[in-house]
């Protein structure tokens, strides 16, 4: 069986990539399941989609705990804990990663055994981000082996013929340009082996012990700690205030931002709080004097560390 | 008949559209949205000939849809956890009116604290609503299921709704390979709804909810709906046979898996059994007897079926993804009352609680749960109920609880030191 996780943020399109390897893998006669997997979140947040593909029956479900190939559309996930993009690798998964630093400083920084191939950030066009999951499923395909062009290029047809033929072609363009580039390295992905019945890990259960109801309800004692989750990890693109265009309007930004994260000092001038900024880019759209502009987050933090931006 | 990727929440209206709905009451609630929006995108476009209002809230909906169903018109909804428990007044009352049709539940971990994600004490809370209960485990039972359900619910021995039961993400939002019947057949195999004396319309005034004083009639009326759910037991098989003559899938009332010749076997309900039929595999690949057997109906319950296929086992784990709170498993008592006093039932019944909230239950624990059921077969004492978490959770938990104590302290102090009092 073929295990294989999605890394990516929500609206990088990491569901249709699952959906598109789903059928590629289903045109080709295999047993697929497919899943996204997330919560509450909003555009931004980490997400991840796998799919399972076997000739019999797939009986496993749910999360796949040691993926045999993993692919990540955005490289700022990996650090980020609750991504869980490493979680269950071993040297025999491959890691496919969407990033401008070679696959050795990968190796060296994940101290991953495993092999890594990273797709060039070919365009500095955020707006090219949208097809990162075709980009992210063809490139899965050529590394898996066992997916043809044909099936490859009728999965995304199927998958996004409802939004009509011009984004179809292009998508088909982008994955087969990434199923190309991966050429060198095709059928590189095993599957893993069974796990054993006589010889397992103990699972390590334990007797919950009674804790007092103090301790025990799930009740939150403080008022705004949501302060404490840092939701500007989201953030791929960041809303930037060029105070020279501001016209100090002070109410516009800040209350069509959804999360409250742009204040009004005492002169009327706006200050985003980038620790909450989730990036939806509202405040852009809405900006009178569009004072606001919208920076990719990794430049904006390449500034940042090289003190470009205070 | 086409063979195509669905999720669970896709095979659910898929169901609904091939068995004909007239009526669809409606209320949003994750993880069952998509069944909506897939049902109202087939009304909207003219694929799928019914009508689809939202309500404003699921009590109101189970309202709409037992007066529906009370004038004769063939009627789906759907909803899960809160939305089921929100609606719960009206699951007992619109059975108690006898008015058939098919409610999918797709189910949610109960608040509090609030979840997302799967287990079944939602769907158990309505167990003894009057409401029949069949339970999923692939998107392809989800669609078989919905078809089953109508007849059963149709059916004049019977006559009550039917809760088609799956899990969430775990089906709702996973894909699986899933034969689509042909409309015609699927047509012909629901067959048009015989209303009988049902007859509610506008302008004649029928009370479908008669007050009874005295608890004569009262016992009357709802032990009836009791003989009429078990009537079910009958129905089901007959109609789950002539299911599999069309379609070529037999979905018993109980699946039996590897069972047997087993010596020991799992019982559970739902997706996370498909979990239990890998583990099985692996554990007879290692030379252990080990079966599964997975209960669809949960109402009726299958009590005869299953004294018949436990007899003269050694050892049950039963897995439940559920919990009343101060008994523990709600399958496992039901079991344990099933099997209790009858001849050549098993010693050992041990209880498992897992998967609650939608924690995965990992092959390893299906082989522990398994070894621990045989130990206890071989040293004739049955161990207390287990809830499926390890030390590595418990560690999680406690380190959450210390971020939450010292932040408390830390927004205590800095409350404090304003006022400038000494406590």
């Amino acid at each position: 069986m073929y295990r294989i996780r999605f890394h990516g943020r929500g609206g990088q399109g990491m569901k249709t990539a699952s959906r598109i390897l789903g059928t590629a893998f289903f045109l080709e006669g295999y047993e697929v399941q497919d899943a996204p997997r997330y919560g509450a979140e909003r555009r931004g947040a980490p997400i991840f989609a796998y799919v399972r593909a076997d000739h019999a029956a797939i009986n496993e479900r749910g999360i796949i705990q040691h993926p045999d190939l993993v692919i990540v559309a955005d490289d700022s996930l990996v650090p980020v804990a609750g991504a869980g993009v490493v979680t269950g690798i071993d040297a025999h998964t491959v890691l496919l990663i969407n990033s401008d630093e070679p696959p050795e400083l990968w190796k060296q920084r994940l101290n991953f055994a495993g092999q890594v191939f990273t797709l060039p950030v070919e365009t500095e066009d955020r707006a090219e981000l949208r097809f990162i999951g075709a980009t992210c499923s063809g490139a899965a395909a050529r590394l898996l082996g066992v997916i043809t062009r044909a099936s490859l290029s009728q999965a995304i047809t199927e998958e996004l013929q409802a939004l009509g033929d011009a984004v179809v072609d292009k998508n088909l363009a982008k994955a087969l340009t990434a199923y190309d580039l991966m050429e060198a390295h095709r059928g590189c992905v095993g599957t893993s082996s069974k796990v054993s019945a006589t010889d397992y890990q103990n699972p390590a259960w334990v007797n919950l012990p009674f804790d007092d109801a103090r301790i025990a309800a799930p009740a939150i004692h403080a008022a705004a700690t949501s302060v404490q989750v840092n939701t500007g990890l989201w953030r791929t693109l960041r809303p930037v205030i060029d105070y020279e265009l501001c016209n100090k309007c002070w109410w516009i930004c800040s209350s069509f931002c959804p999360d409250g994260a742009i204040d009004v000092d005492d002169k009327g001038v706006p200050h985003i709080d980038y620790d909450h900024c989730k990036g939806c880019m509202v405040c852009v759209a809405q900006c009178p004097p569009h004072a606001i502009a919208s920076v990719p987050e990794q430049e904006a933090q390449a500034q940042d560390a090289a003190g470009e931006v205070t | 008949m086409k063979r195509m990727l669905l999720t669970g929440n896709g095979a659910a209206a898929w169901g609904a559209r091939l068995a004909a709905t007239d009526y669809i009451p409606a209320f949003p609630i994750t993880p069952q949205t998509e069944i909506i929006e897939a049902l109202a995108n087939w009304i909207d476009n003219g694929a799928m000939n019914a009508r689809l209002v939202t309500l404003e809230s699921e009590h109101s909906m189970i309202t709409a849809a037992g007066a529906a169903a009370a004038t004769g018109v063939r009627v789906f909804s759907a909803t899960s956890s809160q939305g089921l428990l929100y609606a719960m007044e009206m699951l007992y009352t619109v059975s108690g009116w006898r008015a058939p049709f098919v409610l999918t539940n797709v189910s949610r971990g109960l608040a509090a604290p609030i979840t997302l994600e799967s287990d079944h004490t939602d769907v158990m809370a309505a167990r003894d609503s009057g409401f029949l209960q069949i339970h999923c485990a692939t998107c392809q039972e989800v669609l078989d299921s919905t078809l089953i359900a109508y007849r059963l619910a149709e059916d004049a021995r019977v006559r009550l709704p039917v809760i088609v039961n799956l899990d969430g993400f775990y089906l709702s939002f996973t894909r699986e390979p899933v034969q689509l019947p042909d409309q015609q057949i699927a047509k012909e195999f629901v067959g048009r709804y015989d209303a009988e004396n049902i007859r509610f319309r506008a302008s004649a005034p029928v009370s479908q909810a008669v007050a009874v004083l005295g608890g004569s009639p009262y016992s009357y009326f709802r032990y009836e709906t009791h003989l009429a759910a078990q009537n079910a037991l009958l129905v089901y098989d007959e109609v789950a046979a002539e299911f599999n003559q069309r379609f070529g899938r037999q979905h018993n009332a109980i699946e039996e898996y590897r069972s047997d010749d087993a010596d020991i076997l799992f019982v559970m309900m739902g997706s996370f059994a498909t979990k239990a039929k890998e583990a099985v595999d692996l554990l007879r690949d290692s030379g252990q007897a080990v079966g599964l057997l997975r209960p669809r109906l949960i109402r009726p319950f299958p009590t005869q079926s299953f004294q018949h296929l436990l007899g003269g086992k050694k050892g049950i784990a039963v897995i439940d993804q559920n919990l009343s709170m101060g008994m523990g498993g709600v399958l496992h008592a039901e079991l344990s009352s099933a099997l209790y006093g009858h001849a050549n039932a098993p010693a050992t019944l041990v209880s498992f609680i897992g998967g609650l909230g939608g924690r995965d239950i990992s092959s390893e624990e299906f082989f522990e749960m398994a070894a621990v059921t045989r130990r206890a077969v071989d040293e004739g004492v049955t161990p207390a109920p287990r809830l499926l978490y390890n030390e590595t959770e418990l560690r999680e938990i406690r380190k959450l609880q210390a971020v939450a104590q010292s932040e408390r302290e830390e927004l205590h102090n800095s409350a404090d030191k304003p006022s400038g009092e000494q406590q």
